[in-house]
């Protein structure tokens, strides 16, 4: 049993580790985790949650401006956009917020074409990362239920250096 | 769900007791206690300045917009001085960009208010511009966060209040060299020089160590100890017109003289 527990251990640590080697997650998620504690355990999961939240609905406000043919606010696509962009940096959604730093440039140019695709790029970008961190989640889950200890000391020890 | 118009998020019960406006009334603060009014249109962000703040143990109020906070405050009503007692607050923390009000709007009540001008005005942005920052300095802005705000940001806050609260609950301010002396903790690193040149510490809080963090714009390192005319060669703590001489030269300076009263 302890082998698989360690193994299901090493796959979540390699999980993570790409996550941030693939650009999804930057120091500000680590950032996150470290706030949280035994007094707060679902700090990161509730913050994470209302991110998502933001994007269906930012995605949904862009969409909805956007489709306004002919008569495109930017300037109101762009303030969601930069809505958008600091809640991704708040929580360290590195993609999510590139493409928004790209998303405000093509608004301010009045990119129609140039909106409309960057709009579906977030799109699959905020559901892909929410769709990895929920993998993430599951498998922390049930390495929590095999194993007692905290499997976010493996975390810590990888992402934070603490032993 | 709050949605995002709302006070705050309504998600967790503890966050019931962090007070607000929408009837909530807090009890009366310990006098001790810091309490911060924290300031921001995004509701991710409201959370994580929440969190941030109550690890380093202060009590949190946060609001999501200018005129909530005015309102909170009792600056645009004119409430009376019995409801103020109830509303000690410490520190203003305030997103710069906001719908309707901006947090450099929202400043500039609050110094025109002769209840909470000398409260210290933190103003948060994610955009680094020189001008903007300016702007709020000048307007007797505190200090100046940029986003993502980190913990080792609101620790350097905290430790230059501590001073305030503990040695004068009235007061907001205090002598020069008690508050600047807190804020001991090499800044978010800037040009070389400037962090050569370090106050005596009079260390009032041992968290000053925790705020080391990797190099981040110059401007994030602009904490600083009160209003007062700053001179970046001033090096010497014992005088009222010390800076944290850890700051950079970045750090523009105030326009006004110390609001000591």
């Amino acid at each position: 049993m302890d082998s698989h527990v360690a193994q299901l251990q090493m796959q979540y640590r390699n999980y993570i580790l790409s996550l941030y080697q693939q650009g999804f997650l930057d120091d500000q998620f680590t950032e996150l985790k470290s706030l949280q504690d035994d007094g707060s355990p679902d700090f990161v999961a509730e913050v994470l949650s209302l991110f998502f939240d933001d994007c269906v609905k930012l995605v949904g406000n862009m969409a909805r401006a956007l489709d306004q043919t002919g008569t495109v606010d930017f300037s109101q696509v762009g303030a969601n956009v930069h809505q958008l962009k600091g809640s991704s940096s708040s929580v360290g959604a590195k993609r999510v917020k590139g493409l928004c730093i790209n998303f405000k440039e093509l608004c301010e140019a009045k990119n129609y074409e140039g909106c409309v695709r960057c709009l579906q790029q977030v799109d699959i970008e905020y559901k892909t990362l929410k769709a990895k961190l929920q993998d993430m989640f599951n498998v922390s889950v049930i390495i929590v239920h095999m194993n007692p200890v905290s499997v976010w000391d493996d975390f810590n020890k990888i992402i934070l250096g603490k032993e | 769900m709050a949605s995002d118009g709302g006070v705050f998020c309504l998600r967790r019960p503890e966050m019931i007791n962090v007070g607000g406006i929408g009837g909530m009334e807090s009890p009366p603060l310990d006098v001790d206690e810091v309490h911060v009014l924290a300031v921001d249109d995004s509701l991710v962000d409201r959370i994580v300045i929440e969190r941030l703040l109550r690890i380093t143990s202060c009590k949190v109020t946060a609001v999501d917009s200018g005129w909530r906070a005015l309102e909170f405050l009792g600056i645009d009503n004119e409430k009376a001085s019995a409801e103020l007692d109830r509303l000690k607050v410490d520190l203003i923390i305030t997103d710069y960009c906001m719908p309707g009000m901006t947090g450099y709007e929202l400043l500039k009540k609050i110094k025109e208010s002769s209840s909470f001008r000398q409260v210290p005005v933190v103003i948060m942005s994610s955009e680094n511009v020189i001008t903007r920052i300016d702007r709020c300095l000048e307007e007797g802005a505190e200090d100046f966060l940029l986003k993502p705000v980190k913990l080792a940001d609101v620790k350097r806050l905290r430790n230059y209040l501590t001073s305030d609260v503990k040695l004068s609950n009235g007061n907001k301010r205090k002598l020069p060299e008690d508050s600047v002396s807190v804020n001991t903790s090499p800044p978010l690193t800037l040009s070389p020089d400037s962090s050569e040149s370090s106050s005596p510490p009079l260390t009032l809080s041992s968290d000053s160590s925790d705020a080391s963090s990797p190099p981040l714009s110059p401007v994030e390192s602009l904490s600083s100890p009160l209003s007062f005319p700053l001179d970046d060669e001033d090096d010497d703590v014992s005088t009222e017109s010390s800076p944290t001489p850890e700051e950079s030269p970045v750090r523009r300076q105030k326009m006004r003289s110390p609001s000591l009263d």
